[in-house]
């Protein structure tokens, strides 16, 4: 019964993470609270875009733009349209939904790397646009000083709407991840055509992904301006969107982890190496060189792979659905 | 049941099906032998819809199904191997033949319930079936070549189907694994009822296994007819026998 054992041990860690997690913000200085918040608005953007990626076998390449729309979005609501935060901070995922909903249904139509090309000429085609239309977005300027509320306006109080916020995204992607919806995604990714094969319209349910994992980055993008109150273009450039692809190797892209686990560690390098050098890429590219030889399959695919083999050593444990 | 007319299909002017005809009656055995290049698979993937047709019919009991996307054909109750094994290489076996049930009930689409509580029972009754029950766990890219091939006949009959159409089902196997399969078919369709079309390179598996032969030479349809009249045919034996250039 090592499966039952091992899922018990996952379950302890979570909730003692998780009340770490919960005091952590009175024990550390502000700005460990404030690189805490970043990184889990990281991990919630770099899992959105697993669920494509890692989980969907589709080469979302540019997959930061729907981060940027719902940033944007959030941002024009509140001091263009100035609609109330509740109804923004729903609406602007939405927003990204639905521009992962009209570039989606187009890239559908292609496989595998043409996939990836028409999608990251779509997306720079929305940063080019938000770049460009100054009277609306202030180009490169981006707009500052967006207003929150008190309750959420220090950086205490973003980190724990942002962690609930995290917490809440993980949990419905962790049940996605593993309904039928999420296994047949990852069938997907094994092979489309066999999927076809035995009645699955693949188009449509990679659609949908891209809608859902869009709508999830749209979130990340809001939490963001949550902790940041601003908006800029590089929110959609394709360097970002790289970066967060690299986190997802990183981690381990057929993890469900994995990804949070690779932007803790893009994160912490950029912040910390960044101090002493502005080569810190340097080092990423270095990190992920180890990587691609040593652990193909991410720093959590490693992990559980350990564990496993250490599990099935112990006992063979019961049907491991 | 099954009945294809006068189909043509050509790939930059090479045609590769050129005029084929194939009758396949309800719970019959039927299978398609020709030489290398004879067009088989490319019939097959017309049939099944992986290839559209350029002209010619292919018909399900009274519907035109030449045009349908492949998921749409499988709906219709259509299930196929392929020659190459194409299974979910990163799934375990149990989850691999799941997603063809789940696929089949309709519940692909689910969002918000376990995966792991659905379809177990039908699932499992496959697995027994073609007796891969005790590999249920392994991670389907780690099974042998031949269990590989199992498991693709089992995920095809997660989806239920009337008429199961395997590519080469005993394509690199061994003689023991052979007879295996070819028993496992036999059963599939005494049993069941179920209606198989398949082809074969191996000519001793055909004759044995079939109920009725059809021979492709060049995209074209020879002759369809029993097992015994077509080991008599002339022009069965000069396709191969004489002067086959093709490998």
């Amino acid at each position: 019964m090592g499966k039952n054992g091992s899922s018990r041990i996952t379950v302890l860690f979570l909730a003692a993470l998780g009340i770490l997690l919960l005091f952590l913000p009175s024990m550390i200085p502000r700005f460990y609270t404030y690189i805490l918040s970043l990184i889990f608005v990281t991990a919630l953007l770099a899992m959105s875009l697993n669920m494509v990626v890692g989980h969907g076998g589709l080469f979302q390449f540019h997959h930061c733009v729907f981060y940027g729309v719902g940033a944007y979005a959030f941002a024009l609501m509140i001091t263009k349209a100035g609609l109330p935060m509740w109804l923004s901070f729903i609406a602007a995922p939405l927003a990204s939904a639905l521009a992962g909903l009209m570039i989606g249904w187009l890239c559908v139509r292609l496989t595998k790397l043409y996939f990836g090309m028409l999608q990251i000429s779509l997306g720079s085609l929305i940063w080019a646009i938000t770049f460009r239309w100054y009277s609306l977005t202030h180009g490169d300027d981006g707009i500052h000083g967006i207003p929150m509320p008190g309750l959420i306006a220090g950086t205490t109080g973003a980190y724990y709407f942002i962690l609930l916020f995290f917490a809440l995204c993980l949990l419905v992607m962790y049940v996605i991840f593993k309904s039928p919806f999420g296994m047949t995604l990852q069938a997907m990714r094994d092979n489309p055509d066999r999927c076809a094969a035995v009645g699955i319209n693949v188009r449509r349910h990679q659609l949908t992904a891209i809608v859902v994992a869009t709508f999830f980055a749209g979130i990340a993008g809001v939490l963001f301006v949550v902790l940041e109150r601003t908006v800029f273009p590089d929110l959609l450039f394709w360097v970002l969107s790289l970066e967060v692809f690299i986190m997802c190797l990183l981690g381990g892209w057929f993890t469900f982890a994995g990804p949070a686990l690779g932007a803790a560690i893009t994160v912490a390098l950029r912040t910390f190496v960044g101090i002493y050098t502005d080569y810190w890429t340097l080092v990423l590219g270095t990190l992920l060189i180890f990587l691609i030889f040593f652990l193909p399959e991410g720093v959590m695919g490693f992990i559980l792979e350990k564990l496993e083999s250490r599990g099935r050593k112990e006992v063979s444990g019961p049907r491991g659905v | 049941m099954l009945r294809v007319e006068n189909l043509y299909k050509s790939f930059d002017g090479f045609m590769a099906v050129n005029g084929a005809e194939l009758l396949v009656e309800k719970g019959r055995r039927v299978a398609v032998i020709g030489p290398n290049g004879a067009g088989k698979t490319t019939l097959f993937n017309l049939i099944t819809g992986q290839l559209k047709p350029d002209r010619g019919k292919v018909r399900l009991d009274d519907e035109e199904i030449g045009h349908l996307p492949p998921h749409e054909v499988c709906r219709r109750g259509i299930a196929r191997s392929f020659q190459i094994a194409n299974i979910f290489h990163r799934l375990n076996v149990f989850k691999n033949v799941q997603v063809s049930v789940l696929s089949r009930q309709k519940n692909s689409n689910r969002f918000f319930y376990p995966a792991h509580r659905m379809a177990v029972e039908e699932t499992d009754r496959i697995l027994e079936s073609v007796g891969l029950l005790d590999r249920a766990d392994d991670i389907a890219g780690s099974l042998s070549h031949g269990d590989q091939r199992i498991l693709e006949i089992a995920i095809a009959l997660g989806t239920e189907p009337q008429l199961l159409i395997l590519d080469e089902p005993t394509a690199g196997m061994s003689p023991d694994e052979t007879s295996a399969t070819m028993a496992l078919i036999r059963r599939l369709s005494e049993t069941r009822g179920l209606t198989i079309l398949f082809c074969e390179h191996d000519m001793d598996v055909v004759f044995n296994a079939a109920q009725s032969i059809m021979v492709m030479s060049h995209g074209k349809t020879i002759i369809q007819a029993e097992p015994g009249e077509v080991r008599r045919n002339r022009a069965v034996q000069e396709a191969y026998l004489g002067g086959e250039e093709d490998a």
